[in-house]
């Protein structure tokens, strides 16, 4: 489902002399479906830079990233939007929203931008909201004024909204309570049990052991260590 | 797919002075792109030269029209051209006093473009009207003042109705929340990811403003001196930027 082969990446600081910095080289791995895949290794290592790749966030300097039968790293923006919306979630660390907008309707947006039914898309927020024990009162509130918990719960909702064939998941348990954690590592269960290929980075590494079938150490990739 | 809009080397030049210069790319339906950069980069320039309000020295603006597919909108009759404005296309200025009749109702700025387009029933322009100033937020017993009794958000949100009551396909936006303080920003960029979602709009939204179109754009084009310096996914653009003067651009914003 996501394929990884032979990626590298370059970052170059045009405003800070042109200095390149090599920070990934060489990069292979694939993800089936139904499998969980950890990233590990120091920070720093390229752990994020390497997810944010299979997304499309950050640009490849070279090789392919396949997911589901788009390759990322030369697909139009186009593209990419499609597989955003209809293969691809990704669950950040951090909750970017529009200002003003109910947690509710945050959750269900990325079922509404598949055209999903209304009410059927808000039905599914309620629910995971519900799982996630956001109280009923704050759904109607915009999530840019919740604890960081809060606002992490209701990302996590939102990435688990819609039923997407491949997910990504930066640090998806950080900052919750145990009861939380444990919502959190059940709905990855069942992303897995109906097939769903992910790529997770887990500093918690109970919940690492708990939901990854396989780690990948990110740090065989930093170009000068792997040679 | 066909494309909405497919722009040819566009190039504007006043005198010596390049307004912008091979300009190239393809708009399909339901993409919202965004252009920024800094102030005399050309975006509006280029933005004013799609639209038909200037005409370039050189291209083609090929737009995908309901009757006969796509069809260079610069070489168009003039009649033609203004149809297309009337209809299919829209246009929000960064002043609404650019894009609003100020001697005219609320009510009668929107319907007015209804009338444009051979709409004559008093009742069903009314009611029109009406739908579409509740739907960006002017209370209905606002209908018969006039917008310079309105604040700028208002006023802001009466063009976006008076633009969108038509149903466009293809919306062309010019610093649409330049001016506006922030909380009233942020309302109206909720309206507006709405709007386009629910209707399916394509759009062209010109701003120097990165948080505006992180929100706002699928698409980003950055400019400078004239000409295209990166494209791309929004955020790929914001994150990872690969020109150097992107890179300037991104690291220049003042976070809060």
């Amino acid at each position: 489902m996501i394929s990884v082969e032979n990626v590298s990446k370059s970052f170059t600081l045009h405003n800070q002399g042109a200095a390149v910095i090599e920070v990934m080289s060489g990069a292979s791995f694939t993800v089936a479906p139904g499998e969980c895949v950890a990233l590990t290794g120091d920070s720093g290592a390229g752990k994020s830079t390497l997810m944010r790749m299979i997304y499309g966030n950050y640009l490849a300097a070279s090789g392919a990233i396949r997911v589901g039968g788009v390759d990322v790293a030369s697909a139009e923006p186009r593209e990419i939007l499609q597989l955003r919306r209809e293969t691809l979630g990704y669950v950040s660390q951090f909750l970017r929203v529009v200002p003003r907008v109910p947690s509710l309707d945050v959750v269900a947006e990325p079922l509404l931008a598949l055209g999903a039914d209304r009410n059927a898309a808000l039905d599914r927020a309620r629910d995971l909201l519900t799982r996630l024990n956001i109280p009923e009162t704050l759904w109607s509130l915009s999530p840019t004024t919740f604890s960081g918990g809060e606002q992490q719960r209701v990302n996590i909702a939102r990435g688990f909204a819609h039923t997407y064939p491949a997910m990504l998941l930066d640090e998806p348990t950080a900052s919750l309570d145990a009861t939380n954690r444990a919502t959190v590592l059940s709905l990855i269960d069942e992303a897995k049990a109906r097939g769903a290929a992910i790529v997770g980075i887990f500093h918690d590494a109970e919940a690492r052991e708990r939901v990854a079938d396989r780690e990948i150490d990110v740090s065989r990739f930093t170009p000068g260590r792997a040679a | 797919m066909t494309p909405l809009l497919s722009v040819r080397n566009i190039r504007k030049s006043y005198g010596a002075r390049i307004g912008c210069a091979d300009v190239s790319f393809d708009l399909y339906p339901g993409e919202v792109m965004g252009i920024v950069g800094e102030s005399g980069s050309g975006k509006s320039t280029l933005l004013n030269a799609l639209a038909g309000h200037l005409e370039p020295d050189c291209g083609e603006v090929l737009f995908d029209t309901r009757a006969e597919g796509l069809r260079d909108t610069l070489t168009m009759s003039e009649p033609e051209r203004r149809m297309l404005s009337r209809t299919d296309w829209a246009f929000v200025h960064q002043n609404p006093r650019d894009g609003l009749r100020m001697g005219v109702s609320a009510g009668g700025n929107v319907g007015e473009r209804l009338m444009a387009v051979g709409a004559r029933h008093y009742g069903d322009i009314r009611e029109s009207a009406t739908d579409w100033l509740g739907r960006v937020e002017i209370a209905a017993d606002r209908i018969d003042d006039r917008p310079r009794a309105f604040s700028g958000g208002m006023q802001q949100r009466l063009q976006i109705a008076r633009n969108l009551v038509t149903g466009p396909r293809l919306v062309f936006m010019d610093e649409p929340t330049g001016g506006l303080d922030v909380s009233v920003q942020a309302r109206l960029l909720d309206l507006l990811r709405g709007l386009v979602r629910e209707m399916g709009l394509s759009a062209i939204i010109v701003t120097h403003d990165l948080a505006v179109v992180r929100l706002l754009a699928d698409r980003l084009m950055v400019m400078k001196s004239g000409r295209v310096v990166e494209s791309g996914l929004t955020d790929q653009v914001l994150d990872d930027p690969q020109h150097a003067y992107t890179q300037l651009l991104v690291s220049s914003v003042l976070q809060v």
